[in-house]
């Protein structure tokens, strides 16, 4: 591993200002992808800007019945959260569908958000790999891709986002709050992470030196009826092979508003919007849950050795929506 | 790069200089001499270098050392107290819940740390309502305890006699 030096930061505006002073520095939250990736030899900061003890470890209710969990809060104690549980239980869900209990009680909100994909071809410094080098090529296209992109991919990468926690936001219509050199932004969760076009090596909008300092979760009542199912190749402790976060809103019978998203078939997290809007006003029913997976799976493309994760996820799209209303209607 | 930095370690006030490169594993093991948490994967899989960090079950192995100067570490020696073991390690001896050991020292610091997690009420991947209250019932059923504890990897595969010895501990 390269030498570092390493710094506490204080407060954001501290953190940001050493971020300022090399341009391979990198934040540290939990470190359990960073420190990882510095062993693998995939980063090689000069400058670790440790942002895990700033004071952003809480979750404050917010006036308009949201909440806004502060981006050092530990995977763990979030999916503990009992207002998690109750007003938005898909997030609780993900985030204990996620890694270990171990892990979860390193790994922070923010760094979830920006932890990097599991291509074993990214993680593996030998092998070309358009996200880590960019202009190198793709291994994985032609190469092992059981578990990569169906969705979104493009020919420069078909790496997918590895986080659980980021399908359950995006079903929650999550708002990431940022602060830069420029200051404080809004992003919404669907627009922090990117598909991957021509530069894979962008996981995310955010802009050299911005920090995540906190996700909103908005008031939504019917998020109480959300849950997140996760299909993976062992029973626990390990990656999805397709997973779907799901909230419903049933009014006299029929659907009045549905968030769905989708987790292991693409570069970033995927919002279902297609099936979404096949499903508001309906009455709830297998054979048109059926019809909104096809149609939002609609343009899937399967590699060599992804084809299963088609029927794989329609059917986990259907069995999740089905959980959310038939069952409990 | 070089770092002064102190831990407080089963106990024990240990101050001590670390290359920022050093991972808490690595600065127990080779510069303390604290040998208890072992190094299996060095990547977080298989939780053979659990600790209790500022008491919480973690791994070490992904954490730098500098990162936790000030904090206290409490390794599966440390469990020990005026040379009596700790309920869970009993129970690993009586439940013959290890084959080599080597992972050992993980697994009991892992489910001391999962049944504070447990007491406090935080729910898992298996439980079936997120609202109900979690940690009452002193017999968790077996599936609770599997999922708890799948940060925890034996090559030996001692997991039956391991589950043994956790069901013994909560149901004492």
């Amino acid at each position: 591993m390269r030498p570092f030096d390493y710094r506490r930061a204080g407060d954001v505006d501290e953190a940001i200002a050493l971020m300022g002073t090399s341009p391979t520095a990198r934040y540290l939250g939990g470190g359990t992808n960073l420190v990882d990736h510095m062993r693998l030899g995939l980063e090689t900061p000069d400058l670790l800007v440790d942002v895990s003890r700033l004071p952003l470890a809480d979750i404050e209710d917010l006036p308009d019945g949201g909440l806004r969990i502060g981006a050092a809060v530990r995977n763990s104690d979030l999916a503990a959260d009992r207002r998690v549980r109750e007003r938005y239980p898909a997030l609780s869900r993900a985030l204990l569908a996620g890694a270990s209990g171990q892990l979860r009680n390193l790994a922070t909100t923010g760094g979830n958000l920006l932890q990097r994909t599991r291509c074993p071809y990214f993680q593996d410094v030998t092998t070309p790999c358009n996200k880590r080098e960019p202009g190198s090529g793709c291994s994985a296209i032609e190469g092992h891709s059981r578990n990569h992109a169906i969705l979104g991919a493009s020919d420069a990468c078909v790496a997918v986002h590895p986080s659980d926690m980021a399908v359950g936001l995006l079903a929650l219509d999550a708002v990431v709050r940022v602060h830069g050199p420029g200051g404080e932004r809004t992003i919404t969760i669907d627009d922090l992470h990117r598909l991957p076009g021509e530069h894979p090596e962008r996981d995310t909008v955010l802009e050299p030196g911005e920090l995540i300092t906190a996700v909103d979760l908005p008031p939504t009542p019917f998020a109480r009826r959300s849950t997140y199912r996760k299909v993976r190749e062992r029973a626990s402790f390990a990656f999805a092979l397709v997973s779907v976060a799901a909230a419903v809103d049933l009014h006299e019978g029929r659907i009045a508003d549905v968030r769905i998203a989708c987790g292991g078939i693409a570069h970033k997290p995927w919002r279902a919007r297609r099936a979404e809007e096949m499903l508001v006003s309906e009455v709830p029913d297998e054979a048109l849950f059926e019809r909104a997976a096809r149609a939002e799976l609609d343009e899937a493309r399967a590699l060599r050795d992804n084809g299963f994760k088609i029927p794989l996820l329609r059917h986990t799209m259907v069995a999740t929506l089905r959980d959310l209303t038939l069952e409990t209607s | 790069m070089e770092a002064d930095i102190t831990l407080v370690v089963d106990g024990e006030r240990r101050s001590l200089t670390v290359d920022t490169r050093t991972s808490l594993l690595d600065a127990l093991r080779d510069h303390l001499g604290v040998t208890s948490p072992k190094k299996g994967c060095d990547h977080g899989q298989c939780g053979a270098c659990t600790v209790l960090l500022d008491g919480r079950r973690a791994t070490t192995c992904l954490t730098f050392a500098v990162a936790q100067d000030g904090a206290e570490v409490i390794t599966a020696v440390g469990l020990v107290t005026d040379g009596e073991l700790h309920p869970v390690q009993e129970a690993f001896c009586e439940n013959d819940a290890f084959q080599c050991g080597f992972c050992t020292p993980g697994q009991v610091c892992s489910v001391v740390g999962m049944l504070d997690e447990l007491r406090a009420g935080h729910p898992s991947h298996v439980t079936a309502d997120l609202t109900a209250e979690i940690g009452t019932d002193p017999a968790i059923e077996d599936d609770e305890i599997r999922e708890r504890m799948s940060g925890n990897l034996c090559r030996c595969g001692a997991y039956g006699n391991i589950l043994a010895a956790v069901r013994q501990v909560t149901s004492s």
